[in-house]
């Protein structure tokens, strides 16, 4: 796909450069009231997400794969001009779907502000171009309007990432931006107010919320969607194969054959664990303290490509991803290895089929 | 009005409830005739009765066998209730008209009868294929009841002036092509069968009350038969049909029931999720949506969620648009719950499980008039007493009961299943005759009160074994202690109550595996094996109880090292104690297993036997440093027991605990473990006397400082030996010791076969002859 102006080396085009296609018959297939400056109605975004056929034959690949409620009300979310806020544990596609919303909605997903530990005022209010401060004084000309500043001023989605991760009192610039809907710029006795159809979303990770949790006040402008892990271990197998295919191909690894039943193994181990339940459901289990994303379990099994092709004999095998699930798991090496042997001795011992990867495992352990 | 009036609704649909209510207003029907059975026409008029509040069931079981019963579940906002309480207020004769529960009882038959209430309660009129599933495919809906939702019981009241009954009527338009359309499909279809008889009898009963109340008479039935009643049939045409059908005597009864219980989570469920949620569409006057928010709200409040007003009105906001964009008419369920995910509860579903259960379930609690006839469960219980001779008396009285006769150990069961209930009616007494296995004794006293807890009882099912099945596993799903459900499973062992114990097992392995203090699991495995063996005794099925049992064995085996180190002097003698009552465990548990490990051989190297894999874990235990002496001496001496460890590997492993550069207290904690807290300790001194003289330089080696620290110790060791077995000791030192006589020590005087040989016969009779072979593996295996 060519687009004017997109450079096709570009590493990694922006949503709304992708799917631009997509997002065009979206728009002339939409005959539903749109909220203002909204690109599509709310029901076309959701559409966009989730995938479907238009009448006029157009396939709209499924961007989110999940839960339709989720979507939903994330949709509904941002329609209502309520900030939305993207909660899951790492790997569950909270970049991905803010980014797309925020393609699908207003025709732009770069409004971002990254949050970190250093993530300033400035980044989220507005900065000081200093040359000209200091030769023509405070003015217009000499402000450097933060991504959320322009959002507002002209009525745009813009997007926090990782919120909690920036720290609280600079978080609470937000407050007034969510509930006045306006910014102050005591310098110049002005303010930006923020036109219809400008709204915020922000991501957050909630494994670590403990790094820099969000003030009530702040909370409370929130609506909260957790996206969820892979309901079903097929979608999660899926994703894994799928993901870990993109990845070898991309790391010139050697192609390794089928190594499906592996990694179904390392999906079963993980869900699991995970879920502190075995599969058939009969049997509880203790968690361990790691998070055992779906993203972990895609680098147990590449780690694992990489062992049988570099080291052993091409075939993907039990022995080489049970170093990488000890590591996955292990993470607290008192309480998570007790958790871990609890599990090898309970669950995977007695279970058909399982013994090669039993005697891997044990190898590994001692 | 001429015709009689056919009011189609879904079984506990609120809006039909509103429906019907201002049908039977703008129609005044001569008579009520609602779908359910005729036998409760005699005790109908308690619904007005002041005591009785809805969620109650009709309950009819067949009088000769409580446990053949059938349940007709009306909540407040169920149509028929409605319909009910109107023409009780209007004095309307009310007539239940479906087919009689001595046919349907009956016809059920069988024990899966009780689970299945026959038609009249069940909110599909056919299970097979549904008819709504069908009309809602229809109108694009992937969701039958969603589609019912939108289309009937959302639709609220109507305006004032328009015909009440026009939506009947098009229900019923819709329900006629539906049928049409299944009976294209062929006679197999919902309308064979059960239904076929059961709208005959329904046509029947609506020409009599015809006959005597006029034709103005109105009828509440399931939407699906509506067509059914409305189709014009010969008399002796639905006569034909119910010729020859198979009758019990039914009894007919109110009982109250639970919100609960009315939600498909259960059994004897009536088919709809959210009870709690349709009692509010049909209570709340205006504006469903915000007062169900606000109650969100206030629930979510006293649990110390903090959620303000201005959360409630985002949350409505939420919810309207959701529906909105989901092209529905108004919020429903599915909508407010997604707006409290989201803005109340922070995205998380835990508080949202508590709206769940407390609101859209809700824990509504039917009462049922005292002049109600008499619950199934008190006559199961006379009918019991009677067979059993049992009799109800206040005064004390004591019973002794051999439970190697049937009649006995009935009645034993049948106390062990009262007390389960709540009705203690007896109590177990230490029996006289000591600690046999056979004899139970009980003192028996009748108390006017356990009259009430009976009928209270009642809600739990209809005979007293059901009944004490459903309580025990309502409470093994309540327990939070391992040890109380292991008392559980004994009670529930004790009771006789086998259906019970897979919901028992897993409540138990559940708690088990979250369980992280291996002191809980040790203390919860002799106990549960105490119970394999005893149900091994009774023959009753205990091969889940020993899978459990195996289960917790596996997890102490994991845990335990860890859990051994860094113990103070207390807990590590508790600890100790662990070690030894697990030990005693796994050896009974072993004995069970042998049977299905026996076979296995082929396969003990990859997976080692229960008794293996415990030898292995105090392999660790006696070889570990750091850990308490006495768990080190315990776990060498239980290997040694057990022929797992040779004479020789004692000896080292005694050198070592015993040597210079271990702290004389730790020493002496391992003498204590390895030759304390059993009768043959001092006999195994007496005999080994390598260790006597491990022991005996150990302790003359002891620093003059550090010996009054450890005597106290040593003094309880070697005080528990009997007084002959310590004068031994006292002399074999005395004479020089253990370094003089070790030249003669036991292992290497050789053997006299034949002077051996002498001694067998008598160690076979006392072994009994089947073991000779297998005590000789042992010798072998262990040496």
């Amino acid at each position: 796909m060519t687009v004017p102006g997109i450079s096709a080396d570009a590493l990694r085009p922006h949503a709304e450069d992708a799917f631009a296609d997509e997002l065009k018959a979206l728009a002339a297939a939409d005959d539903r009231p749109r909220p203002e400056r909204w690109r599509l109605s709310p029901w076309a975004v959701a559409t966009y997400l989730l995938g479907g056929t238009l009448p006029d034959g157009t396939v709209i690949t499924p961007k989110y794969v999940g839960p339709r409620r989720v979507v939903e009300v994330a949709v509904t979310t941002l329609a209502t001009d309520r900030a939305l806020l993207l909660l899951g544990v790492p790997g569950t596609a909270k970049t991905w779907v803010s980014e797309h919303l925020a393609a699908a909605v207003s025709g732009d997903s770069t409004l971002l502000v990254q949050g970190t530990a250093g993530t300033a005022e400035e980044a989220i209010r507005y900065g000081w171009d200093y040359a000209r401060l200091l030769a023509h004084g405070p003015s217009r000309e000499a402000l450097v309007p933060s991504p959320v500043m322009r959002a507002m001023a002209q009525g745009m989605t813009a997007r926090v990432e990782e919120l909690t991760r920036i720290p609280a009192d600079v978080q609470d610039t937000l407050i007034t931006v969510l509930s006045e809907k306006t910014l102050p710029i005591p310098e110049l006795g002005e303010e930006v107010q923020a036109v219809r159809g400008f709204n915020l979303i922000a991501t957050a990770n909630d494994r670590d919320r403990g790094v820099n949790e969000l003030s009530s006040a702040l909370r409370r402008r929130f609506n909260t969607v957790v996206l969820p892990l892979p309901a079903t271990p097929e979608d999660e197998v899926d994703i894994v194969a799928r993901r870990v295919d993109q990845l070898g191909r991309s790391l010139d690894l050697p192609g390794v054959p089928d190594g499906t039943d592996e990694i179904r193994r390392v999906v079963t181990v993980f869900r699991e664990l995970r879920d502190g339940v075995t599969a058939d459901g009969r049997t509880k289990l203790k968690s361990p303290s790691g998070t055992l994303s779906t993203a972990e379990a895609i680098s147990v099994v590449t780690g694992g490509l990489a062992l049988a092709a570099h080291f052993g004999d091409g075939v993907l095998r039990a022995g080489d991803v049970a170093a990488g699930i000890l590591g996955a798991v292990v993470r607290d090496p008192v309480a998570d290895r007790l958790v871990w042997q609890e599990y090898l001795e309970t669950v995977v011992r007695e279970r058909d089929g399982w013994k090669d990867f039993y005697r891997a495992c044990r190898e590994v352990s001692v | 009005m001429s015709r009689p009036a056919l009011l189609g609704v879904r079984h506990h649909g609120p809006g039909s409830a509103r429906a019907v209510v201002s049908a039977l207003g703008q129609c005044a029907p001569s008579a009520v005739l609602i779908e359910g059975p005729p036998e409760a026409d005699a005790i109908v008029h308690l619904a007005a009765d002041e005591g009785m509040r809805p969620p109650v069931a009709l309950l009819a079981h067949a009088a000769d066998d409580p446990g053949r019963a059938a349940f007709w579940p009306l909540a407040a906002f169920s149509p028929e209730w409605a319909a009910i309480r109107w023409a009780l207020a209007h004095d309307v004769p009310v007539r239940f008209i479906d087919l009689p529960a001595a046919h349907s009882l009956a016809a059920a038959g069988g024990p899966g009868a009780e689970t299945d209430a026959p038609g009249g309660g069940a909110s599909h009129p056919a299970p097979r294929l549904d008819p709504l599933a069908a009309l809602a495919a229809a109108a694009g809906y992937d969701d039958p009841e969603r589609w019912w939702e939108d289309a009937v019981e959302h639709r609220r009241g109507g305006p004032a002036d328009g015909d009440a009954l026009a939506p009947f009527a098009a229900v019923a338009d819709a329900m006629g092509e539906l049928r049409t359309g299944f009976a294209e499909v062929g006679t197999d279809g919902p309308l064979a069968d059960r239904d076929g008889i059961r709208e005959a009898y329904m046509r029947l009963k609506l020409r009599e009350a015809q006959k005597e109340f006029g034709d103005a008479v109105a009828v509440v039935c399931g939407a699906w038969h509506v067509p059914a009643l409305a189709a014009k049939r010969t008399v002796a045409a639905d006569r034909q049909v119910l010729k020859g059908l198979p009758k019990v005597k039914a009894e007919i009864s109110w009982v109250p029931w639970t919100h609960r219980r009315l939600s498909r989570h259960s059994g004897y469920g009536a088919g709809i999720t959210s009870p709690g949620w349709y009692g509010h569409l049909f209570h709340a006057p205006d504006r469903p949506v915000e007062r169900w928010l606000t109650d969100v709200a206030r629930l979510l409040r006293e649990e110390d969620f903090p959620v303000s007003s201005a959360h409630v009105i985002e949350a409505v906001r939420l919810a309207e648009t959701l529906a909105a964009m989901r092209g529905r008419p108004l919020a429903g369920l599915a909508e407010t719950v997604d707006a409290v995910r989201a803005v109340m509860c922070d995205g998380s579903d835990v508080p949202l499980a508590l709206v769940r259960d407390r609101l859209v379930v809700g824990d509504v609690l039917g009462e049922v008039p005292a002049s109600a006839p008499a619950t199934p469960l008190q006559r199961d219980l006379a009918r019991l007493q009677r067979t059993l001779r049992l009799k109800p008396e206040a005064a004390f009285r004591d019973c002794e009961f051999d439970l190697r006769k049937d009649t006995d150990a009935a009645r034993s069961r049948l106390l062990h299943r009262l007390r389960l209930l709540g009705v203690d009616w007896g109590e177990p007494m230490r029996s006289r005759g000591g600690l046999g296995t056979f004899r139970e004794s009980w003192r028996l006293c009748w108390e006017p009160e356990l009259a009430v807890r009976i009928a209270e009882a009642g809600a739990w099912g209809t005979t007293v074994e059901g009944a004490a099945t459903a309580r025990a596993e309502a409470l093994a799903r309540e327990a939070d202690a391992l040890a109380d459900i292991t008392a559980l499973a004994e009670r529930c062992l004790l009771a006789g109550l086998d259906g019970a114990l897979p919901a028992v097992m897993r409540a138990l392995a559940d708690r088990a595996a979250l369980d992280t203090d291996v002191g809980h699991l040790a203390r919860a495995l002799p106990a549960l094996v105490r119970s394999v063996r005893y149900g091994d005794v009774r023959r009753t099925g205990t091969t889940a109880l020993a899978e459990v049992a195996a289960g917790i064995a596996e997890r102490i085996f994991v845990g335990l090292p860890a859990a051994c180190a860094g113990l103070d002097t207390d807990a590590a003698a508790e600890m100790r104690g662990h070690t030894d009552a697990v030990h005693q465990a796994v050896s009974l548990l072993a004995e069970t297993e042998t049977g299905d490990r026996a076979g296995d051989e082929a396969e003990a190297n990859t997976t080692p036997g229960i008794r293996q894999r415990w030898s292995a874990v105090l392999r660790i235990l006696a070889g570990r440093d750091g850990l308490p002496g006495g768990i080190r001496g315990r776990a060498a001496r239980l290997l040694l027991d057990d022929g797992r460890l040779t004479d020789d590997r004692a000896a080292r492993l005694m050198g070592l605990a015993l040597s210079a550069g271990t702290a004389p207290a730790d020493a002496a904690a391992w003498i204590e473990g390895f030759v304390g807290s059993g009768g043959s300790g001092g006999m195994l001194l007496v005999h080994d006397e390598r260790l006597l003289t491990l022991v005996d330089t150990w302790l003359t080696g002891v620093p003059p400082d550090a010996f009054t620290d450890v005597l106290p110790l040593l003094r309880r060791t070697f005080s528990a030996f009997e007084p002959g077995v310590r004068r031994t000791l006292g002399e074999l030192v005395r004479r020089g010791g253990a370094s003089a006589t070790g030249a003669a020590a036991p292992g290497e005087a050789p053997l006299d076969e034949e002077r051996a040989a002498a001694v067998l016969p008598t160690m076979r009779l006392l072994l009994g002859m089947a073991e000779t072979a297998e005590t000789h593996g042992h010798a072998q295996g262990a040496a």
